[in-house]
């Protein structure tokens, strides 16, 4: 009989009946020969390996996270909430010790979605493992949690959300923004002023393989996650380095997927895009399915799978060790670079220019954040839209000092809604969403 | 008239039906060692006062396959393994006469390596010296293409006295578990075969001439001829029966929860609109998971005759029966006996129920009456905890679409149909306990075989298409078509009815009365770089559980009259 070590809890929603469009990648069929090969190989009948039905979010657990514009129900859908249920579950069953790990095995995705959504981007319209995450904190007061995201693509949705949080280290390993969408992810991307260092960016070269994508999981993010010691751990699955991903340019294989899985050792993976539906999805989801488990997955290998073929080319171990040496020098003076970014400051501000590919929409952002030495500051942000547009969004961090809650609660009685078509207040130290409206809206 | 026969672990129901009602009911004890001279007893005492001719129908539901399995009185098999990469299929071993061989296919049923005919002649070679008659062949994904099963089938098949192929015998994914399904079916086919034919012949001696029908796990029946090569449809078909019995007398409520009450064990089954719910995947057989199909069942071991302890870790009823209660003559107190302290029943030694349970109450510091009440009532709590976590889990078995997420069926049955040995007074109790209205199902001793009696044949067709490989195919049923770009969900779902009714009447089903049903129907569009390239078609088909037709008004008869006091 063949058992798992750990006790593995699985989400599996494959969302058979929702698509982006019919030929979108995000389609019904996504997860239908994932399925198949899950069924065949007889995996929930594993001793130790349970199936759970995802619950559904609230529109709260969605409002603890993001800004909705103009609401919840106008950028997202059931699936949305069903996805992202799917994640809580695992999460709850995890925390609960229902289960030693889980997997959310579950669509659509959500790492491109930040912390205002006007929309999609990059298929993404709610951030699924921010849902998880702050459910969990408030829930089951977990403090320190760390992201890992193996997405091909730049965790950009979830670095945002992220990006003033020192207690939430966001590492996103990912094809060379230059080369991708969504562009960003550079190792300069560090976090905010009250976060400096919390988040780690580890852009790989096109092309790179198993030897480049290991060596840079065990000798760049081990290292820093043993550092930062988190109370969980959450793997961002993206299955999207495969060799065979018609989006992308990696080299990575069902066995570097099993074998990443074995050395990240996360608490809850979550599935987030891949699209070689065929060829790599069943193939990888079957060998991390078995890595979380704990069964052996040598076997797992894909039809033509030939790691001659898809050896990296000699260059790259080169690039990686350079980019290595960046990301720990700014790993290891973190302490001191935020002591330069604070000093003297009151505030810090930045302007961007989001756009939506996925939905076409084109968002301003003024962001600014109070330069706290004792939570990670009240954040305001100015939004609007090439759809005319304008909101004020407000965020009280869940430990909040005195000073930055009063400014929150100022900023939030200030701007009568005039000038903002709408103005939200996130108030995380007592779990509450307020908004005005301007009349007529 | 129909005869339905039911073997339990300790007696043999057999009832004769009529038109009119219930002719005769018989319970014979059951000799496990000699499950043919059971089987033939019962049937001699039922028929003796009926022309043979009359008999129509004769459905027998035998542990005799159970018992082989669990028992380990089978005989070898040899199994030829072919998997590819993944799990390895080494975990899967069934006997030291397994053979893992090269080849492989995919998951759209594309071969990736091909079968090596050297190989396989070898382990036939090895099977052979072996003394193996009967070997099992089962390749990954073979439902999706069963090419490699069938040529390694015509490399062997000269050599062994019966080859069985996976893909014939479930049509669902999973490869272990078709696998243990293969491996038993050849290992039970000597046994099924041997017993079935002889039970026939004497039948026939005595002019009996219907055709042997044997009850399924499914609560459906088959006729022995069509059952020979799949005698693996007919384990564990003795907790069917009960449930098909419960349907007889089913009330109209939209969900009931049926509990079989034996002597060692509580069975539990649903159902809904009065169908049985069945088990997505298949039952488990001793510690095989298999793709056999039958009715969602849970069995417990709390029963009448279940073993009481009472000491200072506390109260605890079964799972062992030790014997039976003490009132008729057993060596430890059981719930039974709580019934003849409390004057329930009076066909037993009360004194003995008593003498059993002065030690409980002394150790509970109560009255022996009182003690009695007690564990009374903690073994109808504990089937009642157990019914609710079934119907818990029932209700969190996942779901793949955004529809059936948001329509979120939950079952909620009120009603509980109580049947089995005890069935009239642990009624009481459970409704005193519970807010189920609680109805004991009429002739509830012999239920069973009624159920067995009345059970309608059933079937089930699953079958895909790939119209960007250009093919619909149910191998299971050893289907196959070509079909082009044009082929449709509904020609699909139409083909599959098609091999349904086929395969039902086969079975023996009544053709003036298939209820077949679409169980599962999807269709994906299957994009390639930014095109349609084909439709990937999924369809289940079957016939739903439940009894033949022309009976209601007899059994409305036998629910009317008033039992008879037993």
């Amino acid at each position: 009989m063949l058992s798992a070590k750990n006790k593995t809890g699985l989400v599996f929603f494959p969302a058979f009946d929702w698509a982006i469009s019919p030929t979108h990648p995000e389609r019904e069929e996504r997860l239908l020969y994932t399925q198949d090969q899950v069924l065949e190989e007889g995996l929930l009948d594993i001793d130790g390996i349970v199936e759970l039905k995802p619950d559904l979010v609230t529109l709260w657990d969605v409002q603890r996270v993001h800004f909705c514009v103009p609401d919840v129900w106008s950028v997202s859908t059931e699936s949305h909430f069903i996805s992202a249920g799917g994640a809580k579950t695992i999460g709850m069953a995890v925390m609960e010790k229902k289960i030693d790990k889980g997997f959310a095995l579950v669509r659509p995705p959500g790492h491109h979605a930040m912390r205002v959504v006007h929309g999609a981007r990059g298929f993404c319209n709610i951030n699924i493992e921010a849902i998880m995450i702050e459910y969990l904190r408030q829930a089951y007061h977990v403090d320190k949690v760390a992201i890992v995201d193996t997405d091909c693509h730049h965790g950009d949705g979830t670095q945002d959300i992220y990006w003033h949080d020192p207690d939430t280290l966001f590492v996103s390993i990912h094809q060379d923004g230059r080369t991708l969408y969504p562009g960003s992810g550079f190792p300069d991307e560090i976090g905010g002023p009250n976060a400096v260092g919390t988040t780690v960016n580890i852009p790989l070269p096109p092309y790179t393989s198993e030897e480049g994508y290991l060596y840079a999981i065990e000798n760049i993010v081990l290292p820093i996650l043993a550092d930062f010691k988190p109370d969980i751990i959450i793997n961002s699955a993206g299955q999207d380095n495969h060799y065979s991903d018609p989006l992308t340019n990696m080299n990575f294989s069902a066995q570097g997927y099993a074998a990443l899985t074995t050395m990240l050792a996360p608490d809850i993976a979550v599935l987030e895009g891949g699209y070689a539906i065929e060829g790599a999805l069943p193939y990888v989801n079957v060998g991390i399915i078995l890595a979380m488990a704990g069964v052996d997955y040598s076997n797992v290998k894909e039809p033509d799978y030939d790691p001659d073929k898809i050896r990296q080319p000699s260059n790259i171990i080169g690039d990686i060790n350079d980019i290595e040496k960046q990301i720990l020098a700014n790993w290891r003076q973190r302490e001191k670079i935020k002591r330069g970014i604070q000093k003297s400051r009151e505030f810090a501000e930045r302007t961007r220019n989001l756009f939506y590919d996925t939905d076409n929409i084109l968002e301003t952002q003024k962001e600014k954040i109070r330069v706290c030495p004792d939570c990670s500051g009240a954040l305001r942000i100015a939004t609007s839209t090439d759809r005319g547009i304008n909101v004020l969004a407000l965020h009280i961090p869940r430990k909040a000092c005195k000073a930055c809650k009063a400014l929150g609660y100022k900023w939030f009685e200030e701007k009568a809604a005039g000038y903002f078509d709408w103005v939200f207040l996130q108030d995380r130290t007592q779990d509450i969403y307020l908004e005005k409206k301007k009349k007529g809206f | 008239m129909i005869i339905g026969l039911d073997v339990g672990g300790t007696h043999t129901d057999v009832v004769l039906l009529g038109r009119e009602g219930l002719v005769d009911e018989i319970k014979v004890p059951t000799d496990p060692s000699n499950l043919f001279d059971t089987v033939l007893k019962g049937l001699n005492i039922i028929l003796k006062e009926t022309d043979p001719s009359k008999v129509k129908r004769i459905v027998l539901s035998t542990t005799l396959t159970t018992n082989a399995i669990v028992q380990k009185k089978i005989p070898e098999v040899g199994m030829i393994v072919s998997s590819g990469p993944g799990i390895d299929p080494e975990f899967y071993r069934t006997s030291s006469h397994y053979y893992s061989v090269s080849g492989s296919i995919d998951h759209r049923g594309r071969e990736i390596d091909p079968i090596n005919s050297d190989e396989i002649r070898g382990v036939a070679e090895r099977l052979k010296k072996s003394k193996i008659r009967h070997v099992g062949v089962v390749c990954k994904f073979s439902v999706r293409n069963p090419q490699q099963e069938l040529k390694i089938y015509e490399i062997i098949k000269d050599t062994f006295e019966k080859v069985f192929l996976g893909h014939r015998i479930s049509g669902s994914l999973n490869f272990p578990r078709r696998i243990a399904t293969t491996f038993l079916n050849a290992a039970v086919y000597p046994i099924h075969k041997e017993f079935f034919e002889a039970v026939g012949r004497s039948l026939k001696e005595k002019g009996l001439k219907a055709p042997i029908r044997i009850l399924k796990a499914d609560g459906g029946n088959m006729k022995f001829e069509a059952s020979i090569d799949f005698p693996v449809q007919t384990i564990l078909s003795g907790p069917a029966a009960s449930v098909m019995g419960a349907i007889a007398f089913a009330t109209d409520e939209p969900e009931i929860l049926v509990l079989d009450i034996g002597g060692t064990t509580t069975d539990m089954a649903v159902l809904v609109n009065g169908v049985p719910l069945l088990n997505p995947l298949g039952i488990k057989v001793g510690p095989y998971q298999t793709l056999i199909r039958s009715l969602e069942t849970h069995s417990v071991g709390i029963g009448g005759d279940s073993a009481v302890i009472v000491d200072s870790r506390g109260i605890k009823i079964g799972p062992d029966r030790n014997g039976p209660a003490m009132a008729h003559g057993g060596p430890v107190p059981t719930p039974m006996d709580t019934l003849f302290i409390l004057g329930e029943i009076t066909n037993g030694n009360r004194e003995k129920s008593i003498k059993g349970f002065e030690a409980i109450a002394k150790q509970l510091g109560t009255s022996v009456e009182d003690a009695a009440k007690k564990i009374f009532d903690r073994t109808c709590r504990m089937i009642l905890l157990e019914a609710r976590q079934m119907i818990n889990r029932i209700n969190r078995k996942p779901v793949y679409t955004v529809y059936e997420m948001l329509e979120g069926y939950q079952v909620k049955p009120q009603t509980i149909l109580v049947l089995g040995g005890p069935a009239p007074y642990f009624a009481k109790g459970l409704e005193a306990l519970s807010n189920f209205k609680v109805h004991v199902v009429p002739r509830w001793y012999v239920a069973n075989a009624i159920g067995a009696g009345l059970a309608r044949t059933t079937s089930e067709v699953v079958l895909f298409a790939d119209t960007e490989n250009g093919i619909v195919a149910a191998p299971e049923e050893d289907f196959s078509q070509k079909v082009d770009s044009q082929f449709l969900k509904q020609d699909a779902v139409a083909l599959a009815l098609d091999l349904l009714k086929q395969k039902a009447l086969k079975g023996g089903a009544n053709p003036d009365y298939l209820e077949m049903e679409v169980v599962e129907d999807l269709e994906f569009n299957m994009v390639r770089g930014f095109y349609t390239t084909g439709k990937n078609i999924r369809v289940k088909v079957q016939v739903k559980p439940g009894l033949i037709h022309g009976y209601d008004s007899m059994i409305h008869g036998l629910a009317s009259k008033n039992f008879r006091s037993r």
